[in-house]
């Protein structure tokens, strides 16, 4: 079973460079070396937060806008897909980001992932 | 009572936990085939006869409804490579009766994941483990049989889709899960107690029990169930003649069911003698001493406030502090629970939470404060939700 694990972030509480964003990046380093060990990494990037363009065509026009789909406080910064048994495995996986501490990790159950 | 509609009172549950695993924990593919098999049935029993072993019948034909409607899916996808497989499950099924208490224990961890909306854990348990029909849940809930189709669907593809794990969960979530499932029964019980609709409090009490039969280990079950009765017993006396809601120290003790109390007690004992009693064997206790005394003045006090001590030590609320609050004023008098509870106040975000002011409209009453009551009083009255509730503080405010 795969899913997509849609990281976010709040940016009022943007962590500053410094030891603390240091040792973020060190965990992230150390996951990502985890879910490639256990076999269950499939995919990953982090995403620009600010230029984002949405497209619409709601009536057959298609109206384009700048930012993202939704207003919201948090903004969508990483993606990653793994490939585990269940959402229990899911559930578990999201809990060792560092994004659930400051933002929030949403779990989509999605078709096999197809690359080019 | 025709035999299928025993069968689907008696069957039902334990033949979609049975599919269920069979499915690998397809939840909505399940509860198709089980609706087909109780259609197949209302036909092929009425022409040839009830079989011997409805269980069995109904779950082999179940069985073979969800093969069909797994072939079916594959044609309708219409992919060439996929029909050229086989479907991956065996035809014959072998109807293991000494498997069923795990696959009802699977469904209600399965009913009851986090990963559902809390109202859809209840409705999803209602019918899935209790075997409720989706009218009879609607109307518990005060809502249209259409509404709570959608809400039962919705939940039940989520299990599917999402990959929600049809099993007992391992020893290291089972402890968060025991309680995420022991509260989903709760709520069931206290959905039925607020309302005063007793056929909730009795699935809630069904539920317990059996979880109380499969887990006969764990201390918060027998807790739970504990509670349920003790709190169970008191209902008769729960509301007057005219429907008003009365207070537990005005009860009519004599209208209290003894019986359910005395099961609440034994079942508490159960609980206490397994490990160190967990939050809901503490409230089982403290109903349990409000239940042996023989009246609201003789009642344990002290002992009910250490009771309420150490539950705001495990479970802290507000809620627990202000029933602590109480306790205390009984047990050292009316000054010393006011301090409690204008600790208590000093939280904005309880501002307009009504039970502070019921409970400090009382013990300010109690201290001879009848002005300082009045007000509390009329905080309570004006933040009430329903007739009853207003009715009742009103009662007690007007009381000499």
């Amino acid at each position: 079973m795969q899913y997509l694990l849609l990281l976010t972030y709040r940016p009022e509480d943007n962590t500053q460079p410094g030891p603390e964003l240091d040792a973020e990046m060190e965990r992230w380093s150390e996951l990502t070396d985890e879910m490639r060990q256990a076999g269950v990494w499939v995919a990953a990037a982090g995403l620009t937060s600010d230029s984002a363009t949405t497209v619409r065509a709601p009536s057959g026009d298609t109206v384009i806008t700048d930012g993202p789909y939704a207003e919201t406080k948090e903004v969508l910064f990483s993606f990653i897909v793994i490939d585990v048994e269940d959402l229990d495995a899911a559930i578990a996986w999201a809990e060792k980001t560092p994004a659930v501490t400051y933002g929030s990790v949403e779990i989509r159950p999605m078709d096999r992932l197809t690359l080019k | 009572m025709s035999a299928l509609e025993r069968a689907y009172r008696d069957e039902r549950a334990a033949v979609l936990a049975t599919i269920t695993r069979r499915l690998d924990g397809d939840l909505a593919l399940a509860e198709d085939a089980v609706q087909d098999a109780f259609v197949a049935a209302a036909v092929e029993w009425d022409r040839r006869g009830v079989p011997d072993r409805p269980g069995a019948w109904l779950t082999t034909t179940a069985w073979r409804k969800a093969l069909d409607r797994l072939r079916h899916a594959r044609i309708a996808e219409a992919r060439a490579a996929d029909l050229a497989q086989p479907v991956s499950y065996d035809a014959d099924f072998d109807f293991e009766r000494s498997s069923l208490d795990d696959d009802q224990l699977r469904m209600i961890f399965t009913c009851c994941h986090p990963a559902l909306a809390p109202e859809a854990r209840m409705a999803l348990t209602l019918r899935s483990v209790a075997g409720l029909t989706v009218a009879e849940i609607a109307r518990a809930f005060l809502s249209s049989d259409s509404a709570m189709e959608r809400r039962l669907t919705r939940a039940r593809r989520k299990v599917t889709e999402a990959a929600i794990p049809f099993r007992v969960p391992p020893d290291d979530l089972l402890p968060e899960r025991l309680a995420g499932v022991l509260r989903v029964v709760y709520l069931i019980y206290t959905e039925g107690h607020g309302s005063v609709r007793g056929d909730l409090c009795e699935e809630a009490i069904r539920l317990a029990r059996l979880l109380a039969r499969l887990m006969p280990d764990e201390a918060e079950v027998a807790g739970l169930l504990a509670l349920l009765l003790v709190t169970e017993g008191r209902r008769p006396a729960r509301v007057d003649d005219a429907g008003a809601l009365v207070a537990l120290e005005e009860q009519d003790r004599g209208r209290w069911d003894r019986a359910a109390i005395a099961d609440g007690v034994a079942m508490l004992e159960r609980a206490l003698r397994l490990r160190r009693p967990g939050p809901y064997a503490i409230q089982a206790a403290i109903a349990a001493l409000h239940s042996q005394a023989a009246t609201w003045e003789a009642t344990d006090w002290p002992q009910i406030a250490g009771l309420y001590a150490e539950l705001a030590r495990l479970d802290p609320s507000p809620v627990v502090t202000i029933n602590r609050a109480v306790a205390v004023a009984f047990a050292a008098g009316a000054a010393h629970g006011l301090a409690i509870l204008d600790d208590l106040g000093a939280d904005p975000r309880l501002e307009s939470y009504l039970p502070l002011h019921a409970a400090r409209a009382e013990l300010l009453r109690r201290a001879g404060d009848a002005a300082g009551a009045d007000v509390a009083y009329a905080a309570a009255i004006a933040l009430a939700h329903s007739d009853a509730e207003r009715a009742a503080l009103e009662r007690r405010r007007d009381r000499v």
